[in-house]
């Protein structure tokens, strides 16, 4: 995508438009009306598809209940002419507003839940509003014709105008999805599927662009409602509500192809002319084809090619042209490491200079647990500064505490003279704190430089300026052969680099790194420890936790020791690992005394 | 009688009205609870698997007669329980068949991907099982006959009917059957370890797939008997199961997810508050008062539902 985002999108424009031109071709030279409304009933339920694609394709938040915005702008459409007088040219945009509104209101609670649990409350509001409209008396509402002026009121003799309209709106569809995809908003919602906490950490304001996304399908399936209900001349809440709308919108958008704009236009191509025709044959013996065979085409997919056809399709053709590295951004000749060079106790402003991040009696409880209990600790600016301590610690609820991930229970976290506790972790990104994580949290089907370039948006204005600061940190880390390659195939090595440089990409003042060095071989810990050192010699203040003890001593200017929750000891590396209770807490008191009596 | 004594009398009538419904509920609930439990799967088909139970026991009952030795008053209920093991074997094979492929020991500590295909895929499974009820069955509502349905003790001037208080004991009755399966026999104590810890489960010698197996069929065959004892006070049509599925999910989360018996007064409450809701909202409207419980559960019971809101990172 990165890579899209500097293409041109003509090719997508000249594709949009000749998919258009030859459906629409198609459509006028169709006599039949049954088939008529076929083809309008495909572009309806293509624009519900790209609707679901919207907000469940790009987040993989998956709705359930879909149906209330098609239904909302159906019954908005609907109320405003019978009852108002209002010309459906007008209602339309009216039921997109309630439409957008609804989405706003379903969103503000839903978005704080994951999973099956949104997909079920998702459920919950077309089923709730499907019985207010009953009992609101809108059992059956039939559309009055409007004889005098028919097209004033969008009534129209001619079926191909409706289906006419019904392309316009797909079109617009394809082009807004379009532009979510080759965007930063499509990357912040790609990212969110993939790892939501990464992409928080990696500075993306999650609950915004979930938000966008939802108003945005919202007023696309308010107007496909709204639209459906103008061609269908009459509505039920049951048609409009019901589950089958729910289920067909994400049916056609998952068998066509998740998460691509082209994906539910193939899905209702296929499936909407095959259920309605067996419905015409067939609907007299077997009532219930239809939705037999969403069933069995959303249970063949799921089992066969749970990405959809377009996906299969491309992969089977496409021939994937492997790029070249990125062109890196001219760097300063790296300068030959002085290996194994120890930290100098001069270490840039490790006495002068107010500490860059403060702690200050921080509390973090789970129930009864107090894994992190009153920790106070200052990191210098410019420092290499090691938090160690034995398993359970609570090192990395520490980290997790700084950057957002939880709120303290008690006490203050000031970073660069500000407070930071209380605020949410892409914006503690955006103050300049990164952070990598003890178990790598890549976006697995993104690229490399993908997955760096959603870390560098929270450093940048434009896409462009984005790229570069990508390209400049997967120089840094020494990764920019790699740039092309998916996350989900990379190597350990490859891996820690790749969320380094992700952390790196907006150029915070502090990366918070969680076990950068586990899993590593000799060599390869050597490269990362150069490539830290690096990084804090330009400047960058470092706070690492670290089993790897004759790492540590290497790379730390000061260590911070944990244990149950609480700050033991604090010191130079050659101090800290003498210290009695530091010797107690990672092997035991019986190892206490033969530390101080060594058998020779 | 004064007017606030007839509406105390209201009062009792729904209360009544709601622990008998929300006895079966309760059982239906349970079933639902098993799978999530044991399997962390959200099954979405549920609701059909229940409608399937209420055609079983309508035609083992009324359209065949197939048990009318045993005379009016014990067919429905021997038709109701006999939908369980029927139901069992469907859901059995489905599982074998289709959900085994994605769900398992390997999904079940697996985030966001493992669940996104299962809810999709027992979507699918929902929509073929209502629109093929609807080939099979028919459209037209039916209901299991039985003369307790048109009988009612009084207490107090609260009206018992009987086929409804019948079913809650029977509900009930299989309730406890339950309990004691699960917590006396090795079967059951297999099945709990493996909802508790399926890895851990797995290293002690129990065979999750079977034990998931064993317990989707249980599941769907418990809600099955729910649906069979449903089916004598109310009628219903193959699109049933939608209108239960939110039902179902409002008592088992309110019941705490993953415990299993917590899921019976779940089920319990929310019969409860929909027949409740009568005394305040139109009639129409007694579902959308469950959609809502059901919202207001999910949104501030988190903490219960979630275990952990942040994975380990």
């Amino acid at each position: 995508m990165a890579a899209a985002l500097r293409s041109s999108p003509n090719g997508h424009y000249a594709a949009i438009a000749a998919f258009a031109g030859a459906y629409l071709l198609a459509g006028f030279l169709v006599r039949n009306s049954y088939y008529q409304w076929i083809m309008t009933l495909v572009l309806l339920w293509a624009t519900m598809g790209l609707s679901w694609n919207m907000l469940s394709g790009y987040s993989g938040l998956i709705s359930f209940g879909h149906a209330a915005f098609f239904g909302l702008g159906g019954y908005t459409m609907t109320i405003a002419f019978v009852q108002f007088g209002v010309t459906p040219w007008l209602g339309i945009p009216l039921g997109m507003m309630v439409g957008v509104l609804a989405g706003i209101v379903i969103g503000i609670p839903t978005f704080r839940l994951r999973g099956h649990y949104f997909a079920l409350s998702m459920l919950a509001y077309p089923l709730a509003m499907l019985y207010v409209f009953e009992w609101l008396g809108y059992q059956e509402v039939t559309l009055p014709r409007k004889l005098e002026a028919p097209a004033l009121y969008a009534q129209f003799l001619d079926q191909r105008v409706y289906m006419g309209l019904a392309l316009a709106l797909v079109v617009a569809c394809m082009v807004v999805s379009l532009h979510v995809e080759r965007s930063r908003f499509g990357m912040s919602l790609l990212a969110i599927k993939q790892n939501e906490p990464a992409a928080e950490a990696a500075g993306v304001n999650a609950l915004r662009w979930k938000m966008l996304a939802m108003m945005l399908s919202a007023a696309m399936a308010a107007a496909a409602g709204g639209l459906y209900a103008v061609a269908h001349l009459v509505v039920t809440p049951r048609d409009l509500f019901g589950v089958s709308a729910s289920a067909q919108a994400l049916i056609v958008a998952l068998f066509g192809g998740v998460g691509v704009y082209w994906g539910p236009v193939i899905g209702a191509a296929i499936l909407v002319p095959l259920a309605e025709i067996l419905h015409a044959e067939l609907g007299h013996i077997v009532p219930g084809i239809q939705g037999v065979v969403y069933g069995l085409a959303i249970i063949g997919i799921i089992l066969l090619a749970p990405d959809g056809i377009y996906w299969r399709v491309r992969d089977r053709f496409a021939v994937r042209g492997r790029r070249g590295p990125v062109p890196a951004t001219p760097r300063t000749a790296s300068q030959p490491e002085p290996a194994d060079s120890a930290p100098s106790a001069a270490a840039p402003g490790m006495a002068s200079g107010p500490p860059l991040l403060r702690l200050d009696g921080v509390v973090r409880s789970f129930g009864g647990l107090k894994a992190v209990d009153g920790v106070s600790l200052a990191v210098a600016e410019g420092a290499i500064h090691g938090i160690i301590g034995p398993n359970g610690a609570g090192k990395t609820t520490l980290f997790n505490v700084v950057n957002g991930f939880l709120p303290p229970d008690a006490g203050s976290i000031a970073f660069a003279g500000s407070e930071l506790s209380g605020r949410r972790p892409h914006a503690v990104c955006r103050r300049g704190i990164g952070r990598t994580f003890q178990v790598a949290r890549a976006f697995p089907r993104m690229t490399v430089l993908q997955n760096v370039m959603v870390g560098a948006y929270a450093g940048a204005g434009t896409d462009a300026e984005a790229m570069d600061l990508a390209a400049a940190a997967l120089a840094r880390v020494e990764l920019a052969e790699d740039a092309h390659i998916l996350a989900g195939g990379l190597t350990t090595r490859q891996l820690r680099l790749m969320e380094l440089a992700r952390a790196l990409a907006p150029n915070p003042r502090l990366l918070l790194l969680d076990e950068t060095l586990a899993g590593l071989g000799h060599e390869e810990l050597d490269e990362i420890l150069q490539i830290i050192r690096r990084v804090n010699r330009d400047g960058v203040t470092v706070v690492i936790i670290e089993h790897t003890m004759h790492a540590m001593v290497k790379l730390a200017h000061k260590f911070s020791v944990l244990d149950h929750g609480k700050l033991i000891a604090e010191g130079s590396p050659s101090e800290v690992v003498r210290e009695e209770a530091v010797i107690e807490a990672y092997l035991g008191r019986k190892w206490v005394e033969r530390a101080q009596h060594p058998v020779a | 009688m004064t007017d606030w004594q007839w509406f105390l009398v209201d009062v009792f009538q729904a209360m009544a009205a709601g622990l008998m419904v929300g006895g079966t509920y309760g059982l239906m609930c349970v079933g639902l609870g098993i799978i999530f439990g044991v399997m962390r799967v959200v099954n979405f088909a549920h609701g059909d698997f229940m409608m399937l139970g209420m055609y079983a026991a309508y035609y083992l009952v009324t359209y065949f007669g197939v048990l009318a030795f045993l005379g009016p008053y014990a067919a429905p209920i021997v038709g109701a329980v006999l939908a369980g093991p029927l139901v069992f074997i469907v859901g059995w094979l489905l599982h074998y068949a289709l959900i085994a492929r994605v769900t398992g020991a390997r999904v079940v500590s697996a985030e966001a991907e493992g669940h996104y295909a299962q809810i999709i895929l027992t979507l699918g499974i929902a929509l073929v099982l209502a629109n093929g009820g609807l080939i099979l069955f028919g459209s037209t509502p039916v209901s299991v006959q039985t003369p307790l349905s048109r009988q009612s003790w009084e207490i107090a001037n609260v009206l018992f009917n009987q086929a409804k208080a019948v079913s809650f004991a029977i509900a009930v009755a299989c309730a406890i059957g339950l309990y004691f399966f699960l917590t006396r026999s090795s079967l059951g104590k297999a099945l709990r370890a493996a909802a508790d810890n399926p890895i851990a489960a797995a290293y002690v010698g129990v065979d999750v797939d079977r034990a998931h197996r064993f317990a989707f069929g249980l599941g769907v065959g418990i809600t099955a008997i729910a649906g069979g004892l449903i089916a004598s006070t109310q009628s219903f049509q193959p699109y049933i199961g939608f209108e239960f599925v939110i039902t179902m999910y409002a008592g088992v989360v309110l019941g705490g997810m993953g415990s299993i018996l917590g899921a019976f007064w779940g089920g319990l409450t929310i019969g409860l508050v929909q027949q409740m809701s009568t005394l305040v909202l139109p009639y129409q409207l007694q579902n959308t008062a469950i959609f809502v419980v059901f919202l207001l559960i999910v949104f501030f019971r988190p903490q219960g539902m979630f275990g952990r809101v942040w994975e380990r990172t």
